[in-house]
Formats: C-alpha cells, structure tokens, sequence
C-alpha cells in the first residue's frame, strides 16, 4: 500500500507539471499576435510597448517565460496583466464562496441523489419511479446557468421574495445571512447531480438485488429492510464514492463557474470567468492550476478510498 | 426509459419461436434491436421531436422570409407592426411623461414587444429583444449553430476516441500506455475551464498553426474545443471495451488466419463495439450541445452577433427584468434538444444491448 501511494503520488505531481506547460502554451503560442500590444491598450507608443515587453519579460524565449510564471506561482507572486492584482490574494479571497457552495450543494446531492436512487430502485416500474426518472432527466438535461438566472430571478426580491438576489456573505461575518445567500445557489447545483446520481444508484441497486449473496440473506431470513440497506446499498454504493469524489473536485475545480458566475458569489470560478474574457493569463495559469490540483488529488484520493473499500481492486 | 431492468425482452430463439410458429431464420442483431426499439414507443417520440427540431431549424430562413419577414440579424428599433388590426411599437420609446392636468411627471420605461404568438400574422411569435430583431428567427438561426456544434463536435470527438481506442486497446504496450496517459491528462483539466481557456485564446486571432487557417468567428473552434475536451470520457470506456475483446478466441483465431492489425480492427474490432459507439455518439450530442451553451454563454464559444442557444441566453440574462421571454425561449429549447437526446439515447442503449451499462460521465 506504501509504494501504491507513492507512485499515484508523484505521477499527480507529473501531470500537474504538464497541465501547467499546456495552459501556458494555450495563451501563449495559441494566440499569436503581441501580449504588449494588447496589454498596452489602443493609444500606446512603440516605446510603451516595448517597456512592457521588457518588464514582463515577453521577450525571453518562452520556456524561461514558462519557467518565471511557475516559480511565481510557487512564490505567490503572481500579478494580473490587466488588473495588476495579486492572483494568488484573488483566489484565497475567492476560495471561501467557492468552498461553502461546493461543500453544501454536495452535502444536497449526495442526501437527495441517495434517497431518490432509492426510492425509485424500491419501486422499480412504479408511477412514483417513473416520476423521478422523468424529474432526474429533465434536471440532467437543464444548462445549470439558465436554472440559476430564471431561479434568482423568479424566486428572487422581485417575484417571489423569497431567495436574495444573488451575492455573498462570509459565513464569518453572518451565518444567518450566508445560509440565506447560500440556498438556492446550492439547489441550482445540486440539481444536476441529484437526478444524475439517482439514476446511477437505481440501476447500482436493481444490479445488485439480483446478486446471489442478497438471495443468501434473504434466504436466512433477514427482514427486507435490513437486506436493502445492510446488503444491497452498502454495495450499489462503492460506485457512488468514486463518482462523488471526482465529482466534488470537479465542481471545485472549476464546475461552479457558471453557478458562480450566475450568483454572482465571486468565488474563484467568477475570478477565471472574469480573467478569461480579458485574456489574462497568470490568473487562468493559476486558477486551472488549482482545479487540477484538485481533480488530480481527488483522483488519488478516490484510488485509496476505493482500495480500502474493495480490496479486489487493490494494484499490484 | 419505461422498460425497467427486470422485464426486458431478450427476444432469444425460443421466444421468436413462439411468436413466429415454426423454425425461425437467423437475425442479424441490429435486426433484433431494431425490434426492441420499435416497442419502446416514449424513444421513438423522442426521436421524432429531435428530428422535428432539426427539421425546424434547417428551415430557418424559409421561415425568416415567409413568416416572420425579416432576417435574424435585423434590427427593428423604430418599426411598428399590426397587432390584432392595432399598430404597435416593437420597442416603445420610453422617457418621461407630464400629466397636463397635475403636472407630475411619470418615467415611462422602454417596453419591448412580447411574444404575439399569431396575432401579429407571423411577426414577433415569440417576442422580440432590445433591438427588435425577431426572437423565433434568431432561435431557429442559433439553433443550427448550436445542433451543428453539438453534432459535429459528438462526429469529431467519437471518431477520435474510437480511433485512439482502438489504438490503445489492439497494440497495447507502449502505445496503450501513451494513449492512456492522453487521457488521463485532459480528464485531469477541469472541462468547462479548459473550454474557455481554449474558446477565449482562439477566439482573439483564431487559430493559424501547422497549416491550418480558421478565423476568429468560426464556428470550427468552438467545434474543435469541445471535441478535444470530451473525448477522454468517450474513449477511456471504449478502451476498456476493446482490451477485453482483445483477449478473446475470435480475435486469436483471426490473427492466426494471418489478419493484419487493420483487418482486426475494422473487421473484427470496430463491429464488436459499434452499438457502444452509437449510444455514446447520442449521448455526447446531447452533452455536447450543453458544453457548447455554457461555453457560449461564457463569452468563450460562438461570437456575437451570431445567434447559438448560449449566446441567445446570455443576451436574455441582462433583459431578465423586463424581457424574460429572451431567456426562456432559447433554454426551452437547449432542453427540449437535450431531453429528446437522452430519452433516445436510453432507448437505443437498451434495444442494443439491455445488458450494458454504458453511460457518460459530465
């Protein structure tokens, strides 16, 4: 097991490093044209540019560019082209929003996907199973940022009055008032993996009831309800794990910039929307960084858990 | 989708000969899911409003020039039009208004025509936005962006992946290590950043590398871009299909009559994972129709003013207030397309094979 997690380990660490060098070179070589041109705005000098040229070192061949970028990155002082902010300051302080809509819409997901996968495996070819597999495809097939607008705005001051509209508030400062802002942006994400996860757990458990060791346990008489949770779901769920763990990172590592975006929450997703359409690269370098950190660790951390829980799978 | 998973029908020899009465011929097996998906009759619905959709807009400037009577990039600031006998204002002009008797003024806000359904003859059926241009003309127009992005993207991406796979799972050793290391590598970037990573850089200068030439406004690159992001999730699970297939008697016997490694590949391989393919191949429209809205309504997917399904609502979310119907049209119809797509994709993944357990990962 000790040599499983140092090799997953440091093969993390290598696609890290190569995820860094691609999302260098896709603002880099993909672009073309000047940096310093664009950077120095429409009624610049030659002088001007070549100033900027100079100080940001455009210059350089691009391997040391990508060089100074990374060792910025690790020093924590990476400066926006446009906005000349710290982007790694941008991202702590966008790093709170992005976290409390992660970790509540996936506490949501997971509560709802798990009872309606349930339910809908429990009374498999019912009206209420046809019900939910017809709620869970429609939510599955509904962009998440068009849910958001109409939600915020329907059930928003506006209309409903019952949501805020849009925005943040530290958990720090009011619980009360981050709970309110919270909400609905959590059910708007949610929606998506709920009716995802339903479904998956549903064919999970209707796979799993036909196994031989549930026939077992009802043979020796256990009550239907013990052979369901203790048995049946306890198995259908390993899936789940993986799915939650590679979902959940996903969602922090840039799944959320449309909820984001749409909330306006100024997490670290609306940051890298914001950056993107002004062609900034260090905050991008930086923010795709982070999610496949994320991703890459989630994924390792996935391997384990699923190793612990399924000792088959265990690599050689 | 309504048949569960304990009362398929396999149709095995036994049971079509009961149907049949008698001996029975061989069927092919794309017969036999032919069979299956004729009975699913919610999949077949299905595959009837997404043709409807495609059929709607492929008709688009038929119905430009006969119905509504103007272009999807027509402005219509100071038109009037006939509602009901009445002539109306597209866009009302808005300002401030004096009551001549009290003296109070009002501020009378901007009001844009709502959807008229037949009441204008055609004109305005589903409102207007900001500059007056036709919304049911530019939805029609923004969804053959949007279908020809999603469509040809899940052509793209599916035919990468399958080759790759293919690759990957016949030679494996080193190519299958590489191929899989690929994969792994854009599974491990985050799809919708990369997506506007991606979308954003080409969109300044478009894309002039190693001989190729596409422009800034292209419809190619959000094409491209989502081909690129996604095929990891199409091809990791046809790898895994094809290296236990790889392992089978028939593929031995066959490279034993001395088949070469293009023979095994298309002859024997590619059949054995063809239903795979198609299933993926709707469900990755469907998908890929989705990443192309959020990209677009990123700002990092087709350009303004060409209409796409995204863009249309992006322009909406600003108009919310007093122009709701501009977002509600286009996302109706991002979730018609996409609801039809995954009905019918359930549908065709359990005519094909009910056993299988196919599925996409977002």
């Amino acid at each position: 097991m000790a040599a499983f997690v140092v090799r997953r380990t440091l093969g993390a660490l290598i696609v890290l490093a190569v995820v860094s060098f691609i999302t260098f070179c896709i603002f880099i070589v993909i672009p073309g044209g000047d940096p310093a041109t664009r950077m120095a705005g429409k009624n610049a000098t030659d002088e001007n540019i070549a100033n900027i040229r100079e100080t940001w070192g455009f210059n350089d061949p691009f391997y040391v560019q990508y060089g100074t970028m990374m060792q910025k990155v690790f020093t924590a002082d990476l400066i926006s082209y446009t906005t000349q902010q710290d982007v790694v300051a941008e991202i702590k302080r966008g790093l709170p929003a992005t976290l409390s809509l992660a970790i509540g819409a996936a506490i949501i997901w997971l509560f709802f996907g798990i009872l309606v996968g349930v339910i809908s495996a429990v009374t498999a070819g019912r009206w209420s199973d046809r019900a939910i597999t017809i709620l869970a495809l429609v939510g599955i097939s509904m962009p998440v940022f068009w849910l958001g607008i109409l939600a915020r705005y329907y059930l928003g001051p506006e209309k409903a009055g019952i949501f805020p509209n849009g925005g943040y508030v530290p958990l720090t400062e009011n619980p009360a008032d981050w709970l309110y802002h919270m909400i609905l942006p959590w059910i708007v994400l949610a929606v998506l993996f709920i009716g995802f996860y339903g479904r998956v757990l549903r064919s999970n458990i209707l796979d799993t009831i036909n196994e031989d060791f549930v026939r077992t346990a009802r043979a020796k008489g256990l009550a239907p309800r013990r052979v369901l949770v203790k048995h049946v779901l306890r198995n259908s769920l390993i899936p789940i794990v993986t799915l939650f763990g590679l979902d959940f990172a996903g969602v922090i590592g840039g799944g959320a910039i449309l909820t984001e975006t749409v909330f306006d929450l100024r997490g670290v997703g609306q940051f890298a929307a914001r950056s993107v359409r002004s062609l900034d690269l260090p905050p991008i370098m930086a923010v795709t960084l982070f999610g496949a950190f994320f991703i890459v660790m989630f994924n390792a951390i996935v391997d384990f858990v699923y190793a612990y829980l399924d000792p088959r799978i265990r690599p050689s | 989708m309504t048949q569960q998973a304990t009362d398929f029908t396999l149709d095995t020899a036994s049971e079509l000969a009961q149907l049949e009465q008698g001996p029975i011929e061989g069927r092919s097996p794309w017969y036999l899911a032919w069979r299956r998906l004729r009975r699913n009759i919610v999949a077949l619905a299905a595959l009837v409003l997404f043709v409807l959709i495609l059929v709607a807009c492929a008709l688009a400037p038929w119905y430009a020039d006969n119905v509504a009577g103007t272009g999807p990039n027509t402005t219509h600031l100071t038109d009037k039009v006939t509602v009901d006998g009445e002539q109306v204002d597209v866009i009302s002009p808005g300002g401030i208004k004096t009551d001549p008797e009290t003296g109070q003024t009002t501020v009378v806000p901007v009001e844009v025509m709502g959807p008229q359904l037949w009441h204008a003859g055609g004109k305005y059926v589903l409102g207007a936005d900001t500059l007056g241009r036709d919304i049911a003309v530019r939805v029609l127009y923004g969804g053959q962006n949007s279908l020809k992005i999603g469509v040809g993207s899940a052509l793209i991406c599916t035919f990468f992946a399958t080759l790759l796979a293919l690759l990957a799972g016949y030679f494996g050793g080193w190519s299958d290590w590489g191929i899989t290391r690929v994969f792994d590598l854009i599974a491990a970037l985050p799809v919708i950043l990369l997506g506007i990573a991606l979308g954003a850089a080409l969109a300044i200068n478009g894309f002039h590398h190693f001989g190729v030439d596409i422009e800034s406004g292209s419809l190619w690159i959000p094409t491209l871009v989502i081909s690129v992001i996604l095929v990891a999730y199409v091809g990791r699970p046809l790898r895994g299909q094809i290296l236990s297939l790889r392992e089978k008697e028939f593929i031995e016997a066959s490279i034993s009559q001395g088949a070469g490694p293009f023979r095994v590949m298309l002859a024997e391989l590619l059949p054995n994972i063809a239903s795979s393919i198609l299933v993926f191949f709707t469900l990755i429209i469907a998908n890929n129709i989705l990443v192309e809205a959020a990209l677009s309504f990123l700002g990092a997917g087709v350009q303004p003013p060409n209409p796409s399904w995204g863009t249309l609502i992006a322009e909406g979310q600003e108009r919310i207030r007093t122009a709701p119907w501009l977002t509600i049209v286009p996302g109706t119809a991002i979730v018609m397309t996409v609801v039809a797509l995954n009905i019918f994709g359930d549908g065709l993944r359990d005519a094909l094979d009910p056993r299988a357990k196919v599925r996409i990962e977002h």
